[in-house]
Formats: structure tokens, C-alpha cells, sequence
């Protein structure tokens, strides 16, 4: 904790993460492109033939989507409990990105679904909960950008995230129940293949590269502007 | 107790006199059950399969026309500052406006659904198990609700990203009450259903006084 | 097999690589963006106190 408290300082923040994006940036980049490769020399799935390669665009992102929220959560529970400046900053800048992330998840799991299931959507467990989880960033966001000053729309957005993180997991619940109840089906069932197992991991490695850096780079545009606000106002 | 009771009847009182209270929750229901016939077309068959996922969303979206308003009318004219400083913990205070928002929105809904339920053609033990998850479900749109009516309780145009923030929150509910009617329909056990809806709903009653105390709270300026 | 055919999936395995290169692509920028224009801001503020 104590640790965790002399990082979360802004100052020590933006030293700690100039060390550390060079090597986040590089890992992004050689991940994503070792997991392109294995990507692209699977052999086809019996089942689903080279559909099987979506897989590797599609399941990193929905897990970097629910990735996300956790950090939205734990930040948010340091800012209501703590009230570090800092955790706001950080629970705000990772939403964009988890919405991204949901965004993508649920575009290539349509464009996974299209030819397994002969429909660009359907009611599908994953997806309805991915196409709920988008509406819950975008309120969060939307809440944000909404309260015009800065520590009540963080105090604010940190509740809403908080209660959001108690009821994604019951949404989730209710979606399974529901998809149980009507029968559907998921494109992902039964066991993996090692084959397959390895290309996706290094790719879900790369996403998370790939979140971690652009999420300290938005840390530090906000820490940056918050510091420009603070001059223009005549502060020190 | 007798302050939470005073506040909960001046609630009340101030909901039925504003127009707020259950006869435009009671119109808007009536209005969309009204409406969906004429844009589905009258099959009977049809109608009876969605008749309780049209009168749950129905009863969801009735209960978000008035919840902008559940503390803000407070909020702007200074009493919330003066209920404040009564003995009433905030806590209270939000589950007193929860209670009231349920009676004079969710409570008149179910006490009507059995009427519309007819206009849908739903049989008599479908409309029985709508009836009963209303009645247990409904609560819980006014717990979740007030928690987004008290994060955008400072908002002008709050009635507007109110919705966006709560009604993912809600899908459960959604899912378990509609769910419960559609499993009898289909020959299942409804009691599944209605079980987890009240689960639902009392883990929403229990905590979102909390978290609605704390959202008035920030923006009380504390 | 042909690569590029990827056994007759072309139509889906494509755009869904093009979709999320865009995506990712556009946030990179939009990240990268948002912080040279603080840094600038920063600076230009920074020179005008002195």
C-alpha cells in the first residue's frame, strides 16, 4: 500500500511512466506482431475452418473490455476511499478505451457469428452482455463529460463505477439465465486446441500492451492539462 | 421513524399535487401497451407471447419519467440542504424518496397490469406471475433510479443521460420479471424467474440508499 | 490453400483484422494527439509565466 501511495503521486507518476512506455510501447508491438504470425499459420479448425482465426481479434479484445472496467473499478474504489486525485484521473482515462475495446469485441464477434451462424447478430450470451456492457461505458463516459466540476464529476463517476462493478457481474448472470431460457447458442463452447491456445494468449498479451500504454499516456495528457488549467488560473 | 414517515407522505403529497405522480406513470403505461397492438397488428397469438416483455419494458421506462425529478426539486429550491441537517441520515432520506417513487409509480403499475394484460390476451396464469414480478420487481427500478437521480441530481438536462446510466443497470430486472412470465408461457417452472428477480430487488433496496446518500452527499457540497 | 482466401472466409476474417486495426489504430493516434497538444499547451503557458 505504502508502495502503491509513492507512485500515486502525479510527479512520481509521470517519472515512473517515462521509464516505463518505451518498453510497454516495444513489448506492444512485438507481441502483437509474433501473434499476427502464429495467427496466421494455424491450421484450420475442423470444426469452424479459418473462421477459427477471428478468434485471435475477437477474444482479446472482449477480455481487455472486461479488463478495463476492473481498473475503472479498483480506481474508482481508491478515489471514494482515498480520494486520490490521481485514481480519478486514471478510472476516466481508461474508459475510452474499454469502450473501444467493447466496440471491437462486439464488431468481430458479429463478423465471427455471420458465417457459424448465417446472421450478423444473434441473441448470443457473450454478445448481448458485450452490447450491455458498451451502455454502461458510455454512461459512465457520458456522466463524466456531463458534471462541469472536476472533483464532483469524479466523485460521481467513481460511485456510478463502483455500482456498475457490483452489477456487471449480476447483468452477466441475468444475460446466461436468459440465453438458457431461449436457447441460444455461443460461438465459443467446448475445449481449446493448444494450437490455437498460443496465438491467442501472446495477442491477449499484446492487447494488454497495447491498453497499459495508451491508458499512462492518457494519465499523463490529463495530468498535463490539469497542471496547464492550474497555470492559466494563476496557481503556481 | 416519525421523521421518515413525514418526509415519505410530504413526498407523496408533492408527487400527487405536481402531476408527477401515478396518473402520468398510469397514462405513459397505458399509452405504450396501447400503442405496441397498433404497430404489431392485432394477432392475438403474438401478442400474448409478448405481453410481458412489452409490459415490463413498458413499466420500466413509466417508472424513468419521474425520477429526475426525485431529488432535484429539493435540490434547487433548498429543502434537500434542510433535510440535511435533520436528524434523518441522507440514507434514509433516499430510501423515503425510493418508497415514495415506488408508490406512486411501480405500485399503480402493477395494480393495473392485469387490465392490460387482457388487452394482450395473456392467460390468467401468465397475468398472475406478471403481477406478482411487478410487484416484487418493480422496487427495484426505483432503487437503481434513485441512484442515477441523485448522480445527475446537479444537472440541468439530467432527465436526458439518466436513462442512458440506468437502464443497462436494470436489465436484470427486465430479464428475471419478463423471463418468469415468458417460462410459464412456455410450459416452464416461473418460480426460478421470480426468485432471482427478488433477489434481485433486495440487493438493490438494500444498497442503493447507500450510494444515492453518497451522490446527494458530493453534491451538498460535503 | 491460398492465404488470402483463408478457405472461403475472406469476407469476415478481413474486415474483422480491418476493423480492429482501425480501431486500435485511431485510438494510438488519438492518444499520441491528445498528449502533444497538452505538452504544447504546457509549454507555450509555461513560456509566457517566464
Amino acid at each position: 500500500m505504502q508502495l502503491l501511495f509513492r507512485y500515486a503521486n502525479p510527479h512520481a507518476f509521470m517519472r515512473l511512466s517515462g521509464a516505463l512506455l518505451p518498453f510497454t510501447a516495444a513489448a506492444t508491438i512485438l507481441l502483437i506482431a509474433i501473434g499476427l504470425y502464429l495467427g496466421f499459420t494455424v491450421p484450420p479448425d475442423y470444426q469452424q475452418g479459418m473462421t477459427v482465426t477471428m478468434m485471435f481479434v475477437h477474444v482479446p479484445a472482449a477480455t481487455m473490455a472486461e479488463l478495463a472496467y476492473g481498473v475503472i473499478a479498483v480506481a474508482s474504489f481508491f478515489s471514494l476511499v482515498w480520494r486520490h486525485p490521481l485514481s480519478d484521473v486514471a478510472a476516466r482515462a481508461a474508459a475510452p478505451y474499454g469502450a473501444l475495446f467493447t466496440a471491437l469485441g462486439l464488431i468481430t464477434g458479429s463478423l465471427w457469428g455471420r458465417p457459424m451462424w448465417g446472421t450478423w447478430w444473434q441473441w448470443d450470451g457473450r454478445l448481448t452482455s458485450f452490447l450491455l456492457l458498451l451502455f454502461v461505458y458510455l454512461g459512465y463516459m457520458a456522466l463524466w463529460n456531463a458534471i462541469e466540476d472536476e472533483t464532483r464529476a469524479a466523485r460521481a463517476a467513481a460511485i456510478l463505477g463502483l455500482v456498475g462493478a457490483v452489477n456487471i457481474p449480476i447483468i452477466k448472470f441475468s444475460v446466461d439465465w436468459w440465453t438458457t431460457l431461449h436457447q441460444g447458442e455461443s460461438i465459443i463452447s467446448g475445449k481449446l486446441a493448444p494450437v490455437f491456445l498460443w496465438p491467442l494468449l501472446v495477442m491477449m498479451a499484446g492487447y494488454a500492451f497495447l491498453f497499459v500504454t495508451l491508458w499512462m499516456i492518457a494519465i499523463r495528457t490529463e495530468i498535463l492539462s490539469r497542471k496547464a488549467r492550474t497555470l492559466m488560473l494563476g496557481g503556481p | 421513524m416519525s421523521a421518515f414517515r413525514a418526509l415519505l407522505g410530504r413526498d407523496l403529497r408533492l408527487a400527487a399535487r405536481s402531476g408527477g405522480g401515478a396518473a402520468l406513470a398510469l397514462g405513459f403505461f397505458a399509452l405504450v401497451a396501447t400503442l405496441v397492438p397498433l404497430g404489431i397488428g392485432p394477432d392475438v397469438k403474438i401478442l400474448a407471447r409478448i405481453a410481458g416483455g412489452i409490459l415490463w419494458v413498458a413499466a420500466v421506462l413509466a417508472g424513468l419519467l419521474s425520477l429526475d425529478r426525485l431529488f432535484q426539486g429539493d435540490f434547487e429550491d433548498g429543502s434537500l440542504d434542510v433535510i440535511a441537517l435533520s436528524p434523518l441520515s441522507l440514507e434514509s432520506v433516499a430510501l423515503a424518496k425510493i418508497l415514495a417513487h415506488w408508490f406512486s409509480t411501480g405500485l399503480p403499475l402493477t395494480l393495473i397490469s392485469p387490465l392490460l394484460a387482457i388487452l394482450f390476451n395473456l392467460p390468467p396464469g401468465p397475468t398472475l406471475v406478471l403481477f406478482i414480478s411487478l410487484l416484487i420487481g418493480t422496487p427495484s427500478v426505483s432503487a437503481v433510479g434513485a441512484i442515477g437521480a441523485s448522480l445527475t441530481l446537479s444537472l440541468k438536462r439530467g432527465g436526458l443521460i439518466l436513462p442512458l446510466i440506468i437502464l443497462p443497470l436494470l436489465t436484470p430486472a427486465v430479464i428475471f420479471g419478463a423471463g418468469s412470465v415468458a417460462a410459464l408461457m412456455d410450459g416452464m417452472q416461473p418460480g426460478g424467474g421470480l426468485i432471482l428477480l427478488a433477489a434481485f430487488a433486495a440487493a438493490a433496496c438494500l444498497l442503493s440508499p447507500f450510494a444515492a446518500a453518497a451522490a446527494v452527499r458530493l453534491n451538498l457540497g460535503g | 490453400m491460398n492465404f488470402w482466401d483463408m478457405g472461403g472466409y475472406a469476407a469476415y476474417v478481413w474486415p474483422a483484422y480491418g476493423v480492429s486495426a482501425l480501431g486500435l489504430g485511431l485510438a494510438v493516434l488519438w492518444t499520441l494527439k491528445a498528449y502533444g497538444a497538452a505538452k504544447a499547451r504546457l509549454k507555450a503557458l509555461e513560456e509566457r509565466k517566464t
